[in-house]
């Protein structure tokens, strides 16, 4: 990455205009020129660098469940119930910690009721307890991770 | 605005929208072409859709491993009742913490309630974040812990059918 691409990557973490040429105003503003700016995107999506360019949805707000949950797996057993929790398209993402709560993932539902579903599915089928934790409160952050 | 006064214009652009804008010179006019309706009227509804936090921001998701942040430590704090609300707005303004959330305990084994996402280039990085979380929170914090990423699992953000 040069420095453009760290301004551009700065720059798109918040506040794309809604307006007709959005990429050309970006890119007065970075002082390049709007070909430069699309391209350099499109660079920056296939390298993974961005995981993704848009508008982020609220999933609350559109009505839908969302929930962090827990799990405590055996290492020996991680593999077979990381296959089997990954296969539930309601698990938009799951990471491994280093803890004995050692899986963490976030299901998102169409409704709120779908959760407590997806939930009695995962520890039906993996035959682990799930610990759900939903959030009470969100507290505002700025986006601040620079390039 | 709730989900019931998103109407199918509005829910045509989601699902149009939800895997990323169109990197074309006119992307809103782009999206106008899919949904059936003008580019106008898309820029309106999603101005509107942000105005209610519905759309929370339009931009780029970057991937912290890519940008050299490969430490991602989720801090965890049990805090007091009376107090958490109050440190949790002071702790999601300190620099390193991209998430802050208050959660419910799950007693005995888990007595956090306060979540901070940590994000640094090392281990000695995130912990030093830790600790000026921790002063800030100073008595009302009986409790703390670090759990570190090992490895992404799944990572398919959020869909909508």
């Amino acid at each position: 990455m040069d420095a453009l691409d760290r301004a551009i990557v700065n720059r798109l973490q918040d506040g794309f205009p809604l307006c007709e040429r959005p990429y050309a105003a970006v890119a007065a503003e970075l002082g390049c020129g709007e070909d430069e700016l699309l391209a350099r995107l499109d660079d920056l999506l296939d390298t993974r660098i961005l995981s993704r360019f848009g508008p982020m949805y609220h999933a609350e707000r559109l009505g839908g469940g969302l929930c962090l949950v827990a799990m405590k797996i055996p290492p020996t057993d991680f593999e077979r119930v990381a296959a089997l929790v990954n296969a539930l398209p309601e698990v938009a993402h799951n990471y491994e910690r280093e803890h004995v709560f050692n899986m963490w993932f976030v299901l998102a539902t169409e409704t709120p009721q779908g959760l407590g579903d997806a939930l009695a599915r995962i520890e039906h089928d993996t035959g682990y307890p799930t610990y759900a934790m939903p959030k009470l409160r969100e507290f505002f952050v700025e986006l601040k991770l620079r390039a | 605005m709730e989900t019931g006064s998103l109407d199918a214009l509005d829910r045509r652009i989601l699902l149009a929208t939800q895997r990323g804008l169109p990197l074309v010179a006119r992307p809103y006019h782009a999206v106008a072409e899919r949904v059936d309706a003008s580019a106008e009227e898309v820029m309106a509804r999603m101005q509107r859709m942000l105005d209610a936090g519905i759309i929370r921001r339009i931009g780029a998701v970057p991937n912290h491993y890519a940008l050299g942040y490969t430490a991602n430590g989720m801090t965890v704090w049990d805090v007091a009742d009376d107090r958490v609300l109050a440190l949790g707005s002071a702790v999601g303004e300190i620099e390193a913490v991209s998430h802050c959330y208050l959660r419910p305990r799950r007693l005995p084994e888990w007595p956090y309630n306060l979540f901070a996402m940590v994000h640094g280039h090392d281990r000695a990085e995130v912990e030093q974040k830790a600790r000026q979380i921790a002063e800030l929170l100073g008595d009302a914090c009986s409790a703390h812990t670090i759990l570190y990423s090992t490895r992404i699992l799944k990572k398919t953000g959020l869909r909508f059918a």
